[in-house]
Order: C-alpha cells, then sequence, then structure tokens
C-alpha cells in the first residue's frame, strides 16, 4: 500500500495517454451498466415472483381463456390453498401511449392468492359491493392522479358490452399497495371486478382467464401443477400449469434471446478494450525499462514489480469501470424514471458483475507486461538491450 | 501548389511503409473499428430485416377489416353475419362466378416450442382462412406438399415458422386443444405470415370453440381508390361497427412498434462503442507520432512542409480506419447475413425474420469508421506537423 504513490504517479506520465485510455474505459462500462441492466431486469422480473404460486392456462396459449368451471376441479386438487382467475381486459385509457395491464378478478379470491397486495378493509368491502368498480395500484394511480371515488373510462380493444359498445366506465373503489418496496414498485396494474365485466360483455361469458394458486406447500410445486394438468388431458380446454416465476421466463423469452444479444455486444466490445488497454500498458511498461532496472537495482523485488504493473491495470481499469458506470447509473435513473421500466440502477449484482469484468480486465491486460517488468535482467535493461 | 502535392505523396507513401514495423499498435485501430463496424452493421442488419419482412407484408389495395377499436387482429372478434354484410360493400373485387375476393380469417394464438430448446412456448399464429384466402393472396406459394383440405384437421406451415419452431416438419402431427392436426404443406410467401401456420377456417372455429366467430375480414379492392368508396359503405351501415384499414398501412404501424426498440439500441450503443473507438484511435495514433517524432523532425528539417507531414498521419489513420471498417462488414456479414431469428411481433405473436446486410447498411459503417479514423488522426496529425525541429531532433 506504501507503493500507491508509486503506482499513481506511473499511471500518469503521459497524462494524454492515460486520459484517453480512460475514456475508452468509460466508453466500455458505460455500455456494460446500461445493457447488462436491461439484461438483468428482464431476468430479475421472473425472480422477483418466486416459486410460491402456480399459473394455470391453456395449454394452446395463455391468450385462449379457460373456462370457469375448472376452477372447482382445480380447487379439490391436494396441496392447493387458494385459487384465484383473472381475465385481461386490454383497456386503453385516453390514449394507447397511456399503457398498463388490467385484469378482471374475484375480490376475494385476489387477496387470498396475492397477500402481498394491501388494501384497506373498507376499501375491500366497496370493490366487493360496487358492481362497475375498479382499484388500481399506488404507481397507476400516482401517474393518473386517480382518487377513490373517480370514474375511471377505459375503451376496451376486446370486450363490447351487451349494446355493442366498447366504452366501460368504472369507479376507483380503492388503492393498492404492496407490502415491501417492491411490491410496491410493480402496484401498477388495475383490478375490475369480474363479477360486473362478466355480466356486461357480449361474448365470452364463463371465460376465466388464467387461474393463479396458491400453494400449501411450495416444495410441491411441480407434483401440484402435475396432477393439474393430469385432470384436463385430451379434453377440449387442456391446461399448462408452471410455477409463477417460469410462467413470467417464458413471457420475457417471446421477445427473444435478449440476454445473448447483450453478450454478443459486450463481447466485441470488451475485446476491443482489451486491445486497446493491453496495448497502453505494453507501451507504457516498454518505456519504463530502465526505471524498473532501477528499481530492482535498489532491491526492489521480482514480486513487487510483478506487482506494481498489474496494481496499475487494476487501478485504471477500476478508475474507467467506477466512472463509466456512474454515469451509467444516473442515466438508468432517468430512463427509468422517463420509460417507466424496472431498472435498477443501484443493483448491488450489477456493480458487482461490473467489478469482477474490471479485474478480469485488468489481469488480461496486465499479465505480458507485469510478467516483463518481473523476468527483465538488470544488466540488459540498463545496458538498454 | 505541385511541389507541395509531390511532397505529400512522397512522405505519406514512405509512412505507410514504416506501418508494418508499428504493425501490433496499427492493429489496435484496425480490429478496434472491426469491432464497432461489426457490431454496428449486425444490430442495424437485424432492425433492417424486421423492417424489411413487415414492409412487405400488406399490399395498398387490399383491405384489413376489423371490429371497431380492436387495433389488431388478436383483439377483434366479427360474427359471421358482420362478414356476410361485408362482403357484398361496393369496391370489392370479385372473381368470374361473381363472389367477392375476400377471406374471414380466424387468428388464433398457439404455443410452439422454439428449436433448441426444451421447454417453454412462444406465441404463433394459427390462422384460419377461406380457400380464396390462395386467390386474395398470390405471393402465397406452396413450396412443399399441399393445400389443407376443408373440414380436416390439416394443417399448412410458413417455411420461417418451420426454421424456427420444433415440430413442423411435413407429415408430422401437432396438437392443439386434444386434437391431432396433419402437417400437410408448407408454404413461401416473402412476408410476415411465413411465420404462421394456416389451417381450414370453419375447422379451426369448431375445433377451437369459437362457433361463427372471425378475427378479420382481407379483402381484395377493385381499385387502390375503391378504398374510399368501400370505408364509407361500411360507416353508413347502421348495422356495423368496424374499422377498415388498408393493409399495408396496417401492417406499416406495426412495424414502426416494432422496430423502434431495436433502433434505439443500435443508435445508443452505436453513440457509445463510436466514443470508445474514436479514443483508442486518438490513443493509438498519437503513439505513432510519438514513436515517430524524431523521424518526423528530420523530414522537416530537410524541407518538408507541416501539411505534408499533417496529411500524411491523417492518411495513416484514415487507411487503417478504412481496413477496419471493411473487417468489420465482412465479420457482420459472414456472421449474420441471413441469419434467421424470430422476436415477439405487434400482433402479440412471433415474427421470424432474417438480418439482412445491405450495401447501404455496410455504407454507413463504412462512413462511420472514416469519421472516426479522421478525428482519431487529426490531433495527432496536427501536433506531428507542429514538431519543434530542434528539440525533437536533440531527444531521444
Amino acid at each position: 500500500m506504501k507503493l500507491f504513490g508509486l503506482i499513481w504517479a506511473n499511471l500518469f506520465r503521459k497524462k494524454t495517454r492515460t486520459l484517453l485510455t480512460l475514456l475508452s474505459l468509460i466508453s466500455a462500462f458505460l455500455l456494460f451498466g446500461l445493457l447488462q441492466a436491461v439484461s438483468n431486469a428482464f431476468s430479475a422480473g421472473a425472480d422477483f415472483v418466486g416459486a410460491s404460486r402456480l399459473i394455470t392456462q391453456a395449454r394452446v396459449s395463455f391468450t385462449q381463456s379457460l373456462p370457469m368451471r375448472q376452477l372447482t376441479q382445480i380447487e379439490s386438487v391436494p396441496g392447493v390453498a387458494a385459487v384465484s382467475f383473472q381475465q385481461w381486459f386490454g383497456g386503453i385509457y385516453q390514449d394507447p401511449r397511456n399503457f398498463f395491464a388490467q385484469f378482471a378478478v374475484d375480490p376475494d379470491r385476489l387477496f387470498a392468492v396475492y397477500p402481498e397486495w394491501k388494501l384497506s378493509d373498507e376499501e375491500k368491502q366497496r370493490f366487493r359491493t360496487i358492481k362497475a368498480s375498479a382499484i388500481v395500484g399506488s404507481q397507476l394511480a400516482k401517474k393518473f392522479g386517480w382518487k377513490v371515488g373517480d370514474q375511471v373510462p377505459l375503451e376496451s380493444t376486446i370486450w363490447p358490452t351487451q349494446d355493442g359498445n366498447k366504452t366501460w366506465t368504472f369507479e376507483v373503489a380503492g388503492i393498492f399497495g404492496g407490502i415491501d418496496a417492491d411490491w410496491e414498485s410493480r402496484a401498477n396494474l388495475m383490478y375490475l371486478n369480474f363479477g360486473y365485466f362478466d355480466e356486461e360483455r357480449q361474448f365470452g361469458r364463463g371465460g376465466a382467464g388464467t387461474f393463479s394458486i396458491r400453494l400449501k406447500d411450495t416444495d410441491k410445486a411441480s407434483s401440484v401443477a402435475a396432477a393439474i394438468d393430469s385432470i384436463f388431458e385430451n379434453s377440449p380446454d387442456e391446461t399448462k400449469t408452471q410455477t409463477e416465476k417460469d410462467f413470467n421466463i417464458g413471457f420475457f423469452k417471446q421477445i427473444g434471446d435478449i440476454g445473448l444479444l447483450v453478450n454478443y455486444v459486450l463481447f466485441a466490445v470488451f475485446f476491443t478494450i482489451l486491445l486497446v488497454v493491453g496495448n497502453t500498458m505494453a507501451q507504457s511498461v516498454r518505456e519504463r525499462i530502465p526505471e524498473l532496472a532501477v528499481m530492482k537495482t535498489l532491491g526492489f523485488t521480482d514480486f513487487t514489480v510483478l506487482m506494481m504493473v498489474l496494481s496499475e491495470a487494476f487501478l485504471i481499469c477500476a478508475l474507467g469501470a467506477l466512472i463509466g458506470m456512474g454515469f451509467a447509473a444516473s442515466l438508468l435513473v432517468v430512463a427509468s424514471k422517463s420509460l417507466q421500466l424496472p431498472l435498477a440502477p443501484g443493483d448491488a449484482t450489477l456493480w458487482l458483475q461490473a467489478l469482477a469484468t474490471a479485474f478480469a480486465l485488468s489481469v488480461a491486460v496486465g499479465v505480458l507486461p507485469a510478467w516483463r517488468a518481473r523476468t527483465l535482467k538488470i544488466v540488459d535493461a540498463l545496458a538498454g538491450r | 501548389m505541385l511541389s507541395a502535392l509531390n511532397q505529400i505523396a512522397a512522405i505519406t507513401v514512405a509512412n505507410l511503409r514504416t506501418v508494418p514495423s508499428r504493425l501490433g499498435i496499427s492493429l489496435v485501430i484496425v480490429i478496434g473499428l472491426a469491432g464497432v463496424v461489426a457490431v454496428l452493421t449486425s444490430l442495424m442488419a437485424m432492425s433492417n430485416g424486421l423492417s424489411l419482412t413487415l414492409l412487405a407484408t400488406g399490399k395498398q389495395d387490399r383491405v384489413v377489416m376489423l371490429r371497431a377499436s380492436s387495433q389488431a387482429e388478436l383483439n377483434s372478434v366479427l360474427a359471421r353475419a358482420d362478414i356476410d354484410i361485408a362482403k357484398q360493400a361496393p369496391g370489392i373485387a370479385k372473381d368470374a362466378d361473381g363472389n367477392a375476393i375476400a377471406s374471414a380469417e380466424l387468428l388464433i394464438i398457439t404455443e410452439l416450442v422454439p428449436k433448441g430448446q426444451s421447454k417453454g412456448g412462444v406465441n404463433v399464429s394459427l390462422r384460419g382462412v377461406e380457400q380464396s384466402a390462395f386467390v386474395l393472396r398470390p405471393e402465397v406459394r406452396i413450396v412443399a406438399g399441399q393445400r389443407f383440405k376443408p373440414g380436416l384437421r390439416e394443417v399448412i406451415v410458413g417455411k420461417k415458422a418451420q426454421s424456427q419452431f420444433a415440430g413442423l416438419d411435413l407429415g408430422a402431427v401437432v396438437r392443439f386443444r386434444g386434437a391431432d392436426w396433419k402437417i400437410v404443406g408448407v408454404f413461401e410467401s416473402g412476408d410476415a405470415h411465413e411465420s404462421e401456420l394456416w389451417v381450414d377456417v370453419d375447422t379451426a372455429q369448431t375445433s377451437f370453440g369459437r362457433p361463427n366467430s372471425y378475427s378479420a375480414l382481407i379483402a381484395q379492392l377493385q381499385s387502390e381508390s375503391a378504398f374510399d368508396t368501400m370505408k364509407a359503405a361500411l360507416a353508413a351501415d347502421p348495422r356495423m361497427k368496424v374499422d377498415l384499414e388498408r393493409e399495408r398501412s396496417y401492417y406499416s404501424a406495426q412495424t414502426e412498434q416494432s422496430t423502434r426498440g431495436i433502433k434505439f439500441l443500435t443508435a445508443l450503443v452505436s453513440v457509445i462503442m463510436g466514443f470508445g473507438a474514436l479514443f483508442s484511435a486518438l490513443n493509438t495514433m498519437y503513439s505513432a507520432v510519438s514513436t515517430r517524432t524524431k523521424e518526423i523532425a528530420t523530414l522537416r528539417a530537410i524541407g518538408f512542409g507541416g501539411l505534408p507531414v499533417m496529411v500524411s498521419v491523417l492518411a495513416e489513420s484514415m487507411l487503417l480506419a478504412l481496413l477496419g471498417g471493411l473487417l468489420g462488414a465482412v465479420i457482420a456479414y459472414a456472421l449474420f447475413n441471413g441469419y434467421t431469428i424470430s422476436t415477439l411481433g405487434a400482433g402479440f405473436t412471433q415474427v421470424a425474420f432474417s438480418f439482412a446486410v445491405s450495401p447501404q447498411l455496410v455504407a454507413i459503417g463504412l462512413i462511420l469508421s472514416l469519421c472516426i479514423g479522421f478525428l482519431g488522426g487529426l490531433l495527432p496529425a496536427l501536433s506531428a506537423a507542429r514538431t519543434n525541429i530542434p528539440t525533437a531532433l536533440r531527444a531521444g
């Protein structure tokens, strides 16, 4: 550690070169931070829910509605604690760009299966009793300035009412939040009173959508899933039951393999940066050979010289990573606000990934120059051979 | 003037001859820019390929009729009565027997497993069509097997769907809703429909529990201008609550939506990588100039001007950049041209498309790389031209 001053000074012996190398590194880590955050967001969305619930969908596709009569059959499967169902509504509030999800649900069943949502008993009661009512997530209420008692008109892209109209109006019966910060941040959807919706829709009545199942014992997830699917096998309404996590992973996979794409790009970026920084390090050590020889003459060991060069490489890589990631984090804060994406800028995983990458990079670029510094012969080096 | 040109030529040639002796450092520019151009070109080729596929879908003289404010076929539900009325609307082209050239279609989403994955399905469109769909869409050609027969559970699959999803070989059987469907044909259409599975619409209605229900009516207009006639007629009919759109504009709206993400990603990645490469190029050219300080000073001492020296440095950096750009384009072409992937289209189902590395994209990549080469060489070139001759000659 007492050599830190020397390493630091060496780093800046050629200011322009160090600055340019640093800027290349910053670009690389800025890109790393942004892309990796997107990639992590895609997998984290799935990780978040855990394996405590199952989702039963139509085997054909989750867009195909399952019949309500399956509800009691699923409830009777051993290991099932509670069952709820949700029908996609596909409504537009004022403008298609205001996209948010709406599901028609049974109020009591919803809270039995999703205890993570928080709503006062009074509001729950209102949601049950007011026919054309809905509850909205706190994030959504904040965004659109909705209060309890507001009438929200939604233009459904799918469901016409009995009179062929596609505009539905729901009264906000309550505003729900989450039990912790994670759930709170995901309270950006709307639940509609299913009873009213089912009565009013022109077609598709008796369709439940998909089922959500809370398990008595999460370890039994796969056997319960298999038991449910076997009930409906070879019927016109075959089901596919999987954990909520797998369901979400499947949902994201639809978009394509984002992780693979990100890896390709980052591979190209870091391969290039490896060459650039590696070359700079090699040159900087080459220029310093007489100095290093003098140091060795003074009694610095081979190992100390090796570590000095490696530390120098690590220092510049870590510095670049830190600044690049700092930029990425501040950009992500802006992006997640304006795009409403769950990009976590302060995510510890992301920073650990960056640190690991910086370390690997510094070893890769430093190892050859460091070895050269270690093995140089004092006599040859001083003689300029 | 002539002498200045002669000087430039002489000094540039002399300079480039020494590049091999600085091979390692020169390679940094070449490979660095190859990386940038390869990534940029590949990403653009991806977005280009998706655009080409989606833009090829839909004709100006065909229309899509959906239930009012449905936005997409997936959401739309039309009854048989709506179809019957619409087929009589003025403006629709008729065949020799006087029947409307139109196909009432039912779009159903199914799940198939992508090739190379063991579990987890993705949404794939299963389109129930009338036999007239083949008259309506002459671009659809059966390339293997035959068409499905009405009333039978037979499927024809798009060539791209076949290449992307497992279990779609000719003669194979797929299971939907507890029933077996036989794959009897493979079709090509060169557009987004090639990612779909097609079946008889009546069979689809009964098998999927959607009796007398359709998603859309696709119809051939008598001429492009007949659109307004048909639209006005349907709007005036109190029984009809439908939206009518030209097929072309229906799909191009989807194109914009689907390519927005990729375009944003491409722009972001290219800007940041471009800056990174610029700094590397600057770094490399500064070192190139600094190793040649003495040589440059000598040239200046024997009478070469500052401008020729500057031009020679710029020429070196741009030539290396050009090499890098070409290498990058070759890498992108070799790895990705024609590479087929699929993503979630606007219709909430998979659209398979192939990367298309076009000459324009290669040109964009080369221009970017030359710009970086120019900017990266400029400052070092200036400092080379301003070399203080006595100091430089004395040094080292």
